[in-house]
């Protein structure tokens, strides 16, 4: 039997829901309605009677005081259209799954059987609109077609009695679990249509390793042991597509690249990672020698670091680009639940404590047609922000810091970069906490969701090759509850000692999750059978590579199986036991007494070649800049203000919960009205201690269009002196470096690959320079490098993007500052130096150029500033602090004035500069390693004294009038703007 | 040997913050405090009669799908406690019954109204006549604000209080309620404990977003006729100590938080009534 429980308000009752619809309707797709009212659907299904039904509406289902229900009829009337949107079959829909466990309890022993909910919503739309203008809105804001499924009605054929059919997107598959076998024994072409096929982005190389693999006698021998033989299984290959991924694997840092510099000088560089990324930490780490404060680098989910002499901190970050460009909220949702898992996934497990967001996106006010099957970024941006508010917020981690950057060319392909850090004790029940161990004989036990077709094979799908009633497998929608009842779950048991070791299942699924455990033991023995399943008709490879979320694999000794099982049990959560670990040197799994897979786990680990590849630099040239200085300062200062990445982002900021777990020191919004922009976050996560962390982000990939060297540096400068700016100090700060590039392996589709290479080279070259020079470790690092758009002629290439994320220490968290200007009379100083340095600039960009002198970083001289100023803020000198990035000195003193409530008076006559004539380049120039610090006129001699030695000039004064005057550097007076009409500019642009 | 006073917080099913608010009971004086998953009460491992204090915190319980804090009462509601046949809502009952305090923020707060066990008129705690319902702007927002206290209001929590600074983060905290008598009853009997307010906490605002979310005439914290039940939308547990305050670099502030007040209270009422 299925019953339709429509849900609605009552009359009088205001609908929130509904009225923002409405706007945005008006706002994102400029077509004019009168009202919308929403409407929610509960398709219930199971054996349940009308009378049960009414019982289930107003009991869970509905909220007497405010809202009415309807069994089998509709609420609907009067309408112009009604659209009524649901999911496919096989997205995850959390609220219907609310419903079924609220509607099991509420009937308890009278239910017969079990009950299935799906969960829809209407739209109830009144206005002068003809059915396109329906279609735009169901198409264009309310629907993605990937994930959901929607009717329209027409008000004109409306017939209130009969309403609307149920929509019942019951998964059905008619598919037996069998284990396919591939020969490969084929020819070249062949193997590399079975690639194709299969989506399994082998190349003809790779797949040729397998070949030989299983044409290996010793090998053949041990296969036919198990029932195999000559060829190789579906799950096996998939298995090895997945270990052997771009993903998983990060090919292009390991490769063996030769790099041609533009002197023609050729280098030979065996990995990246190797030689750039480890080898700064290591030698960094050596240096420190029994002062080493790193505790677990690149090995692991995340990186670990001491915090304390009893806690540990760790950190990740993660994007997920792809899947957010398809599906934004459920991309961006699954992106910030997955990157939780890593440091939850860490070690023995670490406690979640915050998260930090950067997206990058085309321009919400894009307006020029859109290249097919690219969302609005309008969109993009309002459905990850609100993917990432509900990943954030409902998991119970404050989001303390991030930032927004815009550039026309992540039209093709939005960043989304989440990251989360995590605290766990230092030792557990005697054991340390920051390493993993797992015994042969330990089970292997999968915890939280179920398996189902999600992810597999991520984003590479097309949607031609869905039908109706098929399971969408490329995106995903996370499900934040049934993640926090299990990390609730775990982190009781690991307190306990119920497990030895935990993992994330992400990307690649059991396959990796297993498969990588099963590293530290030599082998595994796995039923995929007893794999818990959303729905029948799964295949054992399809089970073993799933990427179905909020799934954690644990090590659990089998004497405290029975134990960890009961707990799991008590607290709500589904614990499965897959297999035993063994040393048997074999990746091998079963579908009940079935072997499917059975690999060397040498050969399924070490058995990919390294790629080769060349590289070859040869420095851009740009047309210089050439304009003149504007005549209103004012005006020009202004107009930087509103521009997309210097402007407010707090409308998205605020809708992040950045308080939750009490330790909120420094906020994302400071100052005397709460909305001043906070260069780096600090919190307190051991609120019995005054010990804080210090979290901050750098990333500047304008810079990249004249050299990703020196872009890479600016990004790390940007992170650390964020982190300086707030109180953090370089004694104890640990970097994650993520880059996002685009395709650089020349091809036919990338005839650039070389230049873009040696772009990624470069960037790598930076890094090491620059992290060792701070002391500023890599601890973990992610890469993600097929950013391209390419549809029919149209081929979008996002800018090469680092982004550099730090996380630090600080002794004493009553020690920070914040960035607005404190108190009228309070001097102003800037330190370090303005170079003609505009290239990339916002300025430039302001005026249509890019230019060529990009900012370049003295690591030697900023490290010294660095230290004198952490000096200086420890001593309590300083009384606001501000870095100068994006707009450079004019605009972080306006920043820190309005931020303030109060005016300044500046000369910028005493700004120390070199090579500049202008006032707009002075004020814009985007040098790196300088603040605006202001500071007491009673700690004038002790504060110049701790900066003697470093380049630091007193600027100017904090008036309490509310005006805002520059003079230039010719002594006439440049700007004179009220601080208010400053900050509502700032304030405007992107106040959605 | 003297008595001791004991809290309980209640966790789980997306409940996010026990690990403050329990610390918000230690810092007020509590001599235990536990961290509770609400399964370890359904398993009869735990049981609300042990204590003196129940804090029901904020967070989402089960997604606030269906409606904030919706299915988290249902639950209460509905199950029952393991080999004893007894609903949780029982012990709940009891608890009330012993004259001892709950206290609900946020999620909490919104699990005592639709539980019916605020604003309870007449002793009748299983109706529910008043909900919280969708801000008005439609969105979740994290903000701090000022709010005025109700001097006449039997509220335990806030004795000797006229005003706090408090940040909301919430998407639903618009209080609502099923008719306007009921709406007069809430004010006739000084059920209103605390309305959004201009920063000198004498005026109750309308306007966002001073109040953020447009409760009906303010409402942002309510009490039963005993004063001893207590729901509030504002986070008291977020400002413990004057570094939470968000200007705390650019204003001269008492060491302690505000936040603090409202649990120190609860526990000074608990030993001396209550013991």
């Amino acid at each position: 039997m299925i019953h339709r429980i429509e849900i609605g308000f009552k009359p009088g009752i205001r609908d929130a829901l509904g009225e923002k619809t409405r706007r945005k309707i008006i706002e994102h797709l400029g077509i004019n309605v009168e009202s919308v009212e929403t409407i929610e659907i509960y398709t219930v299904e199971g054996n349940l009677t009308g009378e049960d039904a009414e019982r289930i509406a107003r009991g869970p289902l509905s909220d007497p005081v405010i809202q009415q229900c309807a069994i089998n009829r509709s609420l609907a009337k009067d309408f112009t259209w009604l659209i009524e949107v649901g999911f496919r079959p096989g997205v995850t829909d959390n609220v219907g799954k609310t419903a079924r466990e609220a509607i099991e309890l509420f009937m308890a022993d009278d239910l017969p059987g079990s009950v299935d909910v799906y969960t829809s919503r209407q739209y109830i739309i009144k206005g002068n609109l003809d059915r396109n203008d329906a279609e735009h809105i169901a198409s264009g804001l309310l629907a993605n077609d990937l994930t959901q499924h929607y009717n329209i009605v027409d008000g004109m054929d409306w017939t209130p009695d009969e309403g609307l059919q149920p929509y019942v997107p019951r998964v059905t598959i008619d598919e037996k679990p069998v284990t396919d076998e591939i020969d490969l024994n084929v020819s070249d072409e062949a193997l590399q249509e079975i690639s194709n096929t299969k989506v399994l982005a082998l190349t003809v190389d790779e797949m040729k390793v397998i070949q030989e693999y299983v044409n290996d006698e010793a090998v053949l021998a041990e296969r036919s042991n198990v029932g195999l033989g000559r060829s190789v299984t579906d799950a096996e290959l998939e298995c090895l597509a997945q270990t052997w991924s771009e993903h998983c694997k990060h090919k292009i840092f390991n490769s063996l690249i030769t790099y041609e510099d533009e002197n023609d000088k050729t280098t030979v560089i065996d990995s990246l990672f190797s030689s750039f990324i480890k080898q700064s930490t290591k030698e960094i780490r050596d240096s420190l020698g029994k002062n080493d404060w790193c505790l677990s680098v690149f090995v692991d989910n995340a990186g670990v670091i001491k915090f304390n002499d009893d806690y540990n901190l760790v950190f990740k970050v993660e994007t997920h680009n792809s899947p957010s460009a398809l599906d934004p909220y459920g991309g961006a949702l699954t992106g910030i639940v997955g990157v939780n898992r890593d440091p939850f996934g860490t070690g023995k497990g670490a406690k979640l404590i915050f998260n930090t967001d950067i997206f990058c996106f085309a321009s919400p006010f894009y307006s020029d047609p859109l290249p097919k099957r690219i969302l609005h970024p309008r969109r993009i941006y309002e459905g990850v922000r609100e993917g990432v508010e509900h990943g954030g917020n409902k998991s119970g981690i404050p989001t303390v810091n991030g930032c927004i950057v815009f550039d026309e060319r992540y039209l093709g392909k939005p960043l989304v970069y989440c990251g989360t850090g995590g605290i766990m004790p230092s030792r557990i029940l005697g054991q340390p906490t920051h390493t993993k161990e797992i015994i042969p004989g330990d089970m292997i036990v999968m915890t939280g969701g179920r398996i189902g077709k999600d992810g597999i094979h991520g984003a590479t799908f097309s949607s031609e090759e869905l039908h109706e009633g098929s399971p969408v497998t490329a995106v995903q929608i996370g499900d934040p509850i049934t993640q926090k009842k299990m990390t609730d779950f775990l982190l009781m048991a690991r307190d306990r000692g119920l497990y030895r070791a935990i993992t994330d299942n992400g990307a690649g699924g059991l396959s990796s999750s297993v498969g990588e455990m099963a590293t530290l033991c030599g082998g595994c023995d796995m039923d995929l059978s007893k794999a818990p399943l959303k729905y029948a008709g799964l295949k054992p490879w399809e089970i073993l590579i799933s990427e179905a979320q909020e799934r954690m694999s644990l090590a659990v000794d089998p004497e405290k199986i029975d134990e960890f099982l009961a707990l799991a049990n008590e607290m709500d959560v589904e614990a499965t036991v897959l297999g035993y670990f063994t040393d048997s040197g074999k990746f091998h799994v079963r579908y009940g007494e079935k072997t499917v897979a059975y690999l060397d786990m040498k050969f399924l680990h070490e058995g990919l070649p390294a790629m080769r590849l060349n590289a070859r630099w040869t420095p851009p040239r740009h047309e210089e800049a050439n304009f003149v200085e504007p005549d209103d300062m004012g005006q020009a200062l202004k107009g930087m203000l509103s521009r997309l990445n210097i402007c407010s982002k707090e409308s998205v900021v605020r809708q992040y919960d950045h308080e939750v777990q009490g330790g909120s020191i420094v906020k994302p919004l400071v100052g005397i009205a709460n909305d001043g922009p906070s260069d780096a976050a600090v919190i307190r996560p051991i609120l019995e201690s005054y010990e804080g962390v210090v979290i901050a982000n750098g990333i500047c990939p304008r810079y990249s269009d004249i050299d990703t060297y020196h872009m890479a540096a600016c990004a790390i400068d940007e992170a650390v002196r964020n982190a300086i700016a707030v109180g953090g100090s370089l004694e104890q700060m640990a970097g994650i470096d993520n880059f996002c590039w685009c395709d650089p392996v020349e091809s036919e589709k990338t005839p650039d690959g070389r230049y873009k290479l040696a772009q990624l080279v470069r960037a790598n070259q930076a890094l090491y320079d620059y992290t060792k020079i701070y002391g500023v470790p890599c601890i973990s690092g992610k890469d993600s490098m097929k950013n391209d758009y390419i549809i029919g002629e149209t081929k979008i290439s996002i800018p090469p993007t680092l982004l550099f994320s730090v996380m630090g220490k600080i002794e004493d968290v009553r020690k920070a500052v914040t960035m607005d200007a404190k108190k009228a009379g309070d001097l102003v100083y800037v330190l370090g130096t303005t170079c003609e340095e505009l290239g990339g600039s916002e300025w430039f960009a302001m005026q249509g150029f890019v230019g060529n002198n990009v900012p370049k970083v003295n690591g030697t001289r900023a490290k010294k500033l660095y230290h004198s100023l952490t000096l200086a803020i420890k001593a309590g000198f300083v009384a606001s602090c501000h870095d100068c990035s994006d707009g450079g000195l004019g605009v972080a003193l306006a920043e820190t004035a309005f931020s303030g409530g109060l005016g300044m008076n500046i000369d910028l006559s005493s700004v120390p500069y070199e090579g500049i004539e202008r006032d707009d380049y002075l004020l814009f120039s985007e040098s790196q390693s300088r603040f605006v610090v202001t500071i007491s006129r009673a700690v004038k001699e002790r504060f110049e004294e701790i900066m003697e030695d470093n380049v630091c000039a007193h600027i100017g004064i904090v008036s309490s009038e509310e005006t805002f005057v520059v003079k230039g550097i010719r002594g006439n007076t440049i700007i004179q703007e009220n601080i208010t009409e400053l900050k509502k500019t700032w304030l405007e642009t992107l106040n959605f | 040997m003297t008595k001791r006073v004991r809290s309980i917080v209640i966790t789980g099913y997306g409940t996010n913050c026990e690990m403050e608010t329990a610390h918000a009971c230690r810092l007020a004086g509590s001599d235990e405090v536990d961290i509770v998953h609400i399964n370890e009460l359904l398993f009869g491992e735990k049981r609300l009669n042990d204590y003196h204090f129940l804090n029901l915190a904020g967070g989402f319980l089960d997604g606030d799908d269906m409606g904030s804090a919706k299915a988290g009462a249902n639950r209460i509601i509905h199950a029952k406690v393991k080999d004893s046949g007894e609903r949780l809502h029982d012990q709940v009952l009891r608890f009330i019954a012993d004259g001892k305090l709950i206290f609900g923020v946020c999620n909490g707060f919104q699990l005592l109204i639709k539980l019916g066990l605020l604003p309870a008129f007449d002793g009748n705690y299983a109706c529910q006549n008043a909900t919280i319902t969708y801000n008005d702007s439609g969105r979740f927002e994290d903000r701090w604000v000022y709010l005025k206290i109700n001097r006449d209001a039997p509220c335990i929590f806030t004795k000797n209080l006229d005003g706090i600074y408090l940040p909301v983060r919430h998407g639903e905290g618009k209080v609502v309620t099923d008719s306007d008598a009921v709406l007069e009853q809430l004010h006739r009997d000084n059920h209103v404990v605390m309305q959004y307010s201009d920063k000198d906490y004498e005026e109750a605002v309308m306007e966002y977003p001073e109040n953020p979310n447009g409760s009906v005439d303010a409402i942002a914290g309510i009490c039963d006729k005993t004063g001893r039940i207590f729901g509030m939308m504002p986070h008291p547990e977020a400002y413990l100590h004057y570094t939470n305050h968000p200007r705390w670099t650019r204003e001269d502030l008492p060491e302690e938080g505000m936040g603090l007040l409202i649990f120190r209270n609860a526990i000074e009422f608990i030993r001396s009534e209550i013991l």
